[in-house]
């Protein structure tokens, strides 16, 4: 963001006139889904004249932004990816939105995404798959795909997403960008369409570890309307990056290395961990024992909350409403047609492994395997490991419509649902390319420590330079 | 813990998803492809697992009993499929189904 | 029906009813629950809602001090265990008037548990206790309106969110009559601590009954019917004893009780079952995950306990070792905590408890019963009436003249004396004003006047109302008939 353009309405002008040039919407890529010019212009001369009244409100002062379609907005549609959700335009601002705002950014648009974040391409959204800037063929990487594929277009620096189990993390390694999940309770869910809330953080896009950094400095912090929001300071991420990594361990769990894993995926990493090595960095080998139990953990326990969450759509108050045989068959008729299949599966899912008989046998248990999760993460930080050190994905981008088996889809969130069901922050930098496609490594770091998790990032990004996109 | 044909629809029915018919049998079999992989869990040791609810530290904050209500920035009627006299408005039900479903 | 059917009062006499009760109390707070929306009653409909209670996508809940505070309270008042963590929980199920298709309540680790209810005293003067299961916190649903438009149910979701709490009793009452018992004396207690308006009829007081019945003798469960739909506590009175003459009568017939919903039906007398439909629930109640564990600090708990007001079990105790007054009186003296406290006061100021027991009781209560107004906001504030009684003892005011500045003191407000002296209305007992009118009496009734100094004495009390007439009610008629005893006697006869 350091060489943005002079003014606010420059640097809007030239977002859009990048999405024009890139084909970002629904004929070309379809990464972006709703976008209001006469507003966002409107916007970025206030900005604008702000800035030449003297007043300072840096730091992200003109920067255009673009935030994911399940984040409430006031001027723009928040459909949630879904065609229960067709048209509705939220009555009140998320708390993300509001404070990137008053730091001086300018919302351009809302991305493209999976329906109600449920997927990990992004092509179960209602308003069509995203395509992938890098290779139009493939998808982009999901649910915040629209997010991801924005940055690496170039449309827009620092872009909202949203993590439940990966949705961030997965979509930037796809893309080549920066995406950050921070701790769990960092960042306010307050205008965050629920998906599974005890999962669920905004999480930021960035071209650079920089920009994220920013972005994250900006929505950081308790916000009275969140109720697990958290009361911690939040330190100036950007001060933190430039420390050297000397004396910094960071782990290398065996279990995120599979022998099945592909080899040229697991060079990048070698390579990476070697940068990180020659920066003054201990690499360790850890052990996270119940790494492979995560899958199956999270898709009982996201889908059970999501059954609830997704209740509200019921057609009496907002969003879509289909006529039926009286009430009963107008709360199945809307719902029917409002969800597409994905989501109706997690939401059949989910109210199954809640239901009278099954509740025990898969909800609880899961629920107590979430917590050995967690605490495979704790004993290793505990255990003097500052920070972790993985691939962000088994592979890159796929083509569109490779994968119709729905575990089989699941199975792209191996490496980041861990660190939704343990809160804590996780990332995802570009370490390389494979077949010209990108491939990401992900920095893992204790609760509340993204301080530790943005300077293993930063370092690395120097370390690798151009490497890490070729 | 096969999944069935009863189980989804009776689950359907809980969650008020009308399914099709004919999709039915495949949903049966995608559930139980899904749920074979949760079997794993079944064999792990919890038992040393105690309170487990959700992952953070935060105890709940409390707010205060006054404040101002959070605004709509839109009107009702803006976003509701039907509004009459300030009510959102339903098809009509029996006035029996109302308190048997009223969960209290 | 055939000519072998038993006598169903002789059927229901060999069951005996076993019932326990679960009541959803509206807490008194300013604002909902879960958000700042106003949780007054009666506002045009869905103006006092947000974002949090319409379940806007992305919305999310924040609870409220003040309902934890009155719930804690409640819970201590019923001798509950106060859990230092208990948790929030999702119950779903799908209705119009429940935003979310949630309602977030608390199931397995409520606010409190185990606590009792004293509802009377049995013959040999041993308590009747009624067990608390439990004592949880939970939120109200919004109102369905179905008999305004004709194809349509109207949704207000002014009431979604209003802070509740569940009391749930143990299966401990045999009757209806213990059933209200338990009712009544809940509802004071509830009363006594300023939680709730408590007000059946506009719905800040609810409640749902499981009962079963069982043969006299039988220790063991029958099956229980929960019933729901009563509106007033002789409602409740009415819907047991039908349900369970139902479920004897089935009994009886070597028939068996179904687990299911009743609704109770108050105009036609009857309970029917809801639609079998709605009967299948399956709530799939899980943990909150938008609220993590409510964790309270004891010393907390303490502070939020200690500032109770005295408690109507306390309040009769006391006033039955403080003021000579029969068990009737305290009883209804301290049914209503703001009466007791009239009560006190006047008592501070007049010191004679008989003689404000029986104003309170009789005169008071008369003009708030016309009225319709509460004793807080009662015109006779306690030190005037407190003054009006000292006027009466000492002599001033007939108790017929009292009766009349009462009244004019509903009216006006004014202190008893202004309209005492006003009105001419202080009691004279200056002897020789009362002989004149004695004598006067005398000379303006001579055929009376003279049967009385014969002898006749019954005429003694003509004479003496002749006399409180002339005088306005102004002369103390124990002096009257002192005066017309030395009358009779001067006379010689
Ligand atoms: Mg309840
Ligand atoms: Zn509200």
């Amino acid at each position: 963001m350091s060489d943005r353009p002079r003014t606010a309405v420059a640097a809007v002008e030239d977002s859009f006139r990048r999405m024009d040039d890139v084909r970002a919407g629904a004929d070309g890529l379809n990464i972006i889904l709703w976008q209001d010019r006469e507003r966002a212009a409107a916007d970025a001369r206030q900005i604008d004249r702000r800035l030449e009244q003297g007043e300072d409100i840096a730091p992200l002062a003109g920067v255009p932004f673009v935030a994911k379609d399940n984040i409430a907005t006031l001027h723009l549609p928040t459909t949630c990816g879904s065609r229960i959700l067709e048209g509705y335009v939220s009555a009140y601002e998320a708390t993300v939105i509001t404070r990137l705002q008053n730091a001086g950014a300018v919302l351009v648009a809302k991305s493209n995404c999976d329906e109600f974040a449920m997927g990990s391409s992004n092509e179960h959204s209602a308003y069509g798959p995203a395509r992938n800037p890098i290779d139009p063929e493939r998808v982009p990487g999901g649910s915040s795909g629209g997010s991801g594929a924005a940055v690496a277009a170039g449309i827009v620096p620092i872009a909202l997403g949203s993590e439940t189990g990966g949705s961030v993390r997965q979509p930037a390694s796809f893309c080549g960008v920066v995406g950050v999940k921070p701790t769990y309770g960092r960042v306010s869910r307050y205008g965050l369409v629920a998906f599974a809330s005890s999962l669920d953080q905004v999480g930021v896009f960035g071209a650079t570890v920089n920009d994220a950094a920013l972005g994250m400095e900006v929505i950081a912090g308790r916000d009275p309307l969140d109720s697990t929001s958290a009361d911690r300071d939040v330190p100036r991420y950007r001060a933190e990056v430039e420390r050297p990594l000397t004396g910094v361990v960071i782990g290398r769990p065996a279990e995120y290395f599979p022998a099945t894993l592909d080899a040229r995926l697991v060079r990048l990493a070698d390579r990476a961990l070697a940068a990180l090595r020659s920066l003054g960095a201990e690499i360790r080998e850890v052990s996270l024992p119940h790494t492979d139990l995560a899958i199956p953990v999270y898709y009982i326990l996201a889908p059970a909350e999501a059954s609830s969450n997704l209740a509200r759509f019921d057609g009496v108050r907002y969003g879509l409403r289909v006529a039926g045989d009286g009430l009963r068959g107008m709360y199945e008729a809307t719902r029917s047609k409002g969800f597409g299949p994905e989501v109706t599966r997690r939401i059949l899912l989910g109210t199954y492994v809640l239901s009278a008989g099954y509740y025990d046998a898969y909800y609880k248990r899961a629920q107590e395997v979430r917590t050995l999760i967690a605490e495979d993460f704790r004993s290793v930080f505990e255990g003097g490991v500052n920070a972790l050190f993985t691939l962000t994905a088994p592979t890159p981008a796929f083509e569109l419509g490779t994968k119709s088996d729905p575990y089989e889809m699941y199975l792209n969130d191996i490496f980041t649902a861990t660190a939704n069901l343990a809160g804590v922050p996780a990332m995802s930098i570009p370490i390389g390319r494979v077949d010209g496609l990108p491939v990401g490594g992900q920095v893992i770091a204790g609760h509340f420590d993204e301080s530790m998790m943005f300077r293993v990032a930063y370092a690395l990004e120097r370390a690798l330079g151009e490497e890490a996109h070729r | 813990m096969a999944v069935t044909q009863e189980d989804v629809e009776h689950i359907a029915n809980l969650a008020r998803l009308a399914l099709d018919e004919r999709r039915i049998p495949e949903l049966v079999q995608q559930l139980n492809a899904i749920l074979e992989h949760m079997d794993v869990l079944q064999q792990v040791d919890t038992r040393k697992v105690i309170g487990a609810s959700g992952v953070g530290d935060q105890a709940l904050p409390l707010r205060e009993d006054k404040g101002v209500p959070l605004p709509l920035h839109r009107a009702r009627e803006l976003f509701a499929p039907e509004v009459r006299d300030g009510f959102f408005l339903v098809p009509r039900l029996a006035t029996h189904e109302t308190v048997a479903e009223e969960g209290g | 029906m055939t000519a072998t059917t038993s006598d169903p009062r002789a059927v229901v006499e060999r069951y005996e009813m076993v019932v326990g009760l679960e009541v959803h109390v509206q807490l008194k707070t300013r604002t909902k629950a879960f958000c700042s929306c106003s949780a007054a009653y009666g506002a045009p409909p869905n103006t006092n809602t947000c974002p949090v209670c319409l379940a806007l996508p992305g919305s999310l809940p924040v609870l409220n001090e003040a309902a934890v505070r009155l719930a804690i309270q409640t819970a201590h008042a019923l001798h509950c265990t106060i859990n230092q963590v208990s948790v929030f929980a999702r119950k779903n199920y799908f209705y119009p008037d429940l935003p979310k298709g949630y309602q977030i309540s608390q199931y397995d680790r409520p606010l409190a548990t185990g606590g009792l209810l004293e509802i009377g005293k049995n013959a040999d003067g041993t308590p009747i206790t009624v067990g608390i299961t439990r004592v949880h916190m939970e939120e109200d649903a919004g109102k369905s309106i179905h008999d305004r438009y004709a194809a349509n149910t109207a949704i207000d979701l002014n009431r979604a969110g209003v802070p509740l709490i569940e009391i749930v009793s143990e299966p401990d009452m045999r009757s209806s009559r213990e059933a209200v018992a338990y009712l009544r004396v809940l509802k004071q207690l509830l009363e006594y601590l300023e939680v709730s308006d408590v007000n059946m009829e506009e719905g800040s007081l609810r409640v749902d009954a499981n009962i079963s019945a069982r043969l006299r003798g039988e220790t063991k469960l029958g099956t229980k019917t929960e019933v729901k739909n009563m509106n007033s506590f002789s409602g409740v009175e009415r819907a047991l004893e039908a349900e369970f003459a139902r479920q004897a009568m089935l009994l009886d017939a070597g028939e068996k009780v179904h687990q299911q919903t009743m609704l109770w039906d108050g105009s036609r007398g009857e309970v029917r079952p809801a639609r079998s439909k709605e009967q299948s629930h399956d709530y799939r109640y899980f943990p909150e995950p938008d609220l993590p564990p409510l964790v309270l600090d004891p010393a907390w708990i303490d502070e939020v306990c200690k500032n109770l007001p005295e408690l109507p079990a306390a309040k009769r105790a006391r006033f039955g070792q403080s003021y000579t007054l029969s068990d009737g009186d305290i009883e209804k003296l301290t049914a209503f905590a703001p009466v007791a406290d009239y009560f006190e006061q006047v008592v501070g100021a007049h010191n004679d408890p008989k003689a404000a027991a029986n104003w309170i009781l009789g005169s008071v209560f008369e003009a708030l019963r016309q009225s319709g107004t509460s004793i807080r906001d009662f015109r006779v504030r306690p030190p005037d009436l407190a003054r009006l009684l000292d006027l009466v003892r000492d002599g001033m005011l007939s108790s017929t003249a009292a009766k009349h500045v009462f009244n004019k003191m509903l009216e006006t407000g004014e202190r008893p004396e202004q309209i005492a002296e006003r009105e001419q209305l202080l009691q004279v007992s200056d002897t020789d004003e009362l002989a004149r009118w004695v004598d006067e009496v005398l000379v303006e009734n001579p055929t009376e006047a003279d049967r009385f100094r014969k002898g006749e004495r019954k005429l003694q009390g003509v004479l003496v109302g002749l006399v409180m007439k002339k005088s306005k009610g102004r002369a103390d008629p124990r002096r009257v008939n002192q005066l017309l005893s030395e009358r009779a006697s001067s006379s010689g006869a």
